[in-house]
């Protein structure tokens, strides 16, 4: 499967570098794309010097480790929530036929090297953030493993999202508001959102785990919910829980697809 | 005179129509930017109790803008596209539209606002309900205010189309319009108003952004529905960009006939 992977990957790969000068465009657009992120954060704390208790450094933090691992996921397979458009147009049928998973078609599917401005721009921002925190030596393990966890998360979100359009082939937007919108959560400190709303993705989609709740643990900060202290840990049993979910919700997706028939 | 007006009324109604094909994904597109516009609202909101007063909003008037700005992005197009014709220069098709007895300008922009209309319904008013019901929002105070308001939402969706359909021509010099369409997506999202409000931007920065044509598309709008601007100054802003950018408009139209070349058999 992951020979499957690399080689339809390097496949469209080389298609894409067919288009030098557009490639390059795309790559340096993403990356302004996301930079607005940055700049919305920076611009913010120019008017203030804490955001839900949290200062600069601390968000940028936040932000990179949890656009690291978007960017990652979304390399890897954001393609996935391009479903309902091979659906609809009947190459999902193509890809059925031929010997090799579907998910990993999908996945692969125009792979392009624009996906790496934005895990470039959060690698130059976490780069600039981490050094300013001083973190303690024996914290930083965890950085790491928060965003490969993040990965693992952020991929099951963008498979249930292209499970979920099996049932919704004509609005395949809803699943933007779970893939985007979760990028767009955990660019800030949880604890400036609703009570509600963070106990929501605790404990029903562990959008928390992606890079608050090890956060909190990196940076030795209390947690304004008063949540379990283990919880900091458990972003790798969340990680799992979810890839199990969305790996059933894929298969059970692929089980009752009917063709369009165009 | 009368015909020609009946024409773009009919092509409008017909843009209205096509759009409503597309009902399932316009409610998916509300649900999403109701659920950023949720998101984003708490930043705000943080931001505000840390700086009450900031800008010369309250914390409701920042909520409201955050709401506003949600549902400005479906009639306003405010992540690009919404017009057929950078497809219709690749294809070749737009020789079609070149030989219809009509301004293709004025054809574009009737087809626009009969698609802002429809997504005005779907994608702007189901965000401005949810975010008046979860967190209460401004309302305007009484008709004059609500024409205001109305006529400088049309002048924003005015000045997009301009600046998309600009956009859309460029396709007649560069036949990849990719670059072109990520450096007006980055342009308008960060000068209209979207990432954060315009008069939040530090110094001649700041400045500098609020004169530009972009804030005419969320800014401007969100600031007369807030009663935060003088009405006559306002619209005079975005009456002159729409101008201007609509005449440019005619101009590259006018380039791009003599420029065309219809490739292929």
């Amino acid at each position: 499967m992951v020979r499957t992977y690399l080689l339809l990957a390097w496949t469209w790969l080389r298609a894409s570098a067919q288009y030098p000068v557009s490639l390059a465009m795309m790559v340096l657009g993403s990356f302004a794309v996301n930079a607005l992120d940055v700049a919305a954060i920076w611009i913010i704390f120019q008017h203030t010097g804490s955001l839900g208790g949290f200062g600069l450094a601390e968000v940028m933090f936040l932000y990179g480790t949890a656009d690291m691992s978007f960017a990652l996921a979304d390399t890897l397979f954001g393609n996935v929530d391009r479903l309902s458009h091979h659906i609809r147009s009947g190459s999902f049928d193509t890809m059925l036929i031929r010997p090799a998973s579907a998910f990993v078609q999908m996945a692969t599917d125009r792979f392009s090297v624009h996906r790496f401005g934005r895990l470039a721009q959060s690698a130059v921002v976490l780069g600039i953030a981490l050094p300013r925190l001083g973190l303690p030596w024996e914290r930083t393990w965890m950085v790491p493993l928060m965003i490969a966890c993040g990965v693992v998360i952020f991929a099951a979100i963008f498979t249930l999202g292209g499970a979920l359009q099996f049932l919704l082939t004509d609005a395949p937007e809803v699943a933007n508001a779970f893939t985007y919108g979760g990028s767009a959560l955990t660019q800030y400190p949880l604890s400036v959102y609703g009570e509600q709303l963070v106990r929501g993705v605790t404990f029903v989609v562990p959008l928390a785990f992606v890079n608050w709740q090890p956060a909190l643990y990196v940076l030795d900060r209390p947690d304004p919910l008063g949540l379990p202290y283990w919880l900091r840990f458990a972003a790798p049993l969340a990680a799992l829980l979810l890839a199990l979910a969305a790996a059933l919700a894929w298969r059970a997706g692929i089980r009752r697809y009917r063709s369009t028939g165009s | 005179m009368e015909d020609v007006f009946l024409l773009y009324a009919r092509i409008a109604a017909y843009g209205f129509r096509r759009h409503s094909a597309y009902r399932a994904a316009a409610l998916a597109g509300a649900f999403t930017n109701s659920v950023f516009g949720i998101l984003r609202a708490y930043v705000l909101i943080a931001l505000w109790q840390a700086r009450p007063g900031l800008a010369g909003y309250d914390v409701t008037d920042a909520v409201t803008f955050c709401f506003l700005s949600q549902a400005f992005i479906g009639p306003m197009q405010v992540f690009g596209g919404g017009l057929q014709l950078a497809g219709r220069v690749r294809s070749g098709d737009v020789a079609v539209d070149l030989l219809r007895p009509a301004s293709l300008q004025l054809w574009s922009l009737a087809d626009d606002l009969g698609r802002a209309a429809y997504l005005f319904l779907l994608r702007s008013l189901p965000p401005t309900f949810l975010g008046a019901a979860l967190f209460g929002i401004v309302v305007p105070a009484g008709p004059a205010a609500w024409a205001a308001f109305a006529a400088s939402f049309t002048l924003g969706v005015l000045v997009s189309f301009a600046l998309r359909y600009l956009t859309a021509l460029s396709c007649f010099w560069i036949v990849d319009d990719q670059g072109v369409q990520s450096l007006s997506l980055v342009l308008t999202l960060f000068l209209s108003g979207m990432v954060l409000p315009l008069n939040l931007f530090p110094g001649w920065f700041g400045e500098l952004t609020r004169t530009l044509p972009w804030a005419a598309m969320v800014q401007v709008p969100a600031d007369v529905y807030l009663g935060k601007r003088d009405v006559l100054e306002a619209l005079a802003f975005q009456i002159s960009w729409a101008a201007a950018l609509l005449a440019l408009g005619a101009l590259a139209t006018r380039a791009a006939r003599r420029k065309v070349v219809v490739q292929g058999g």
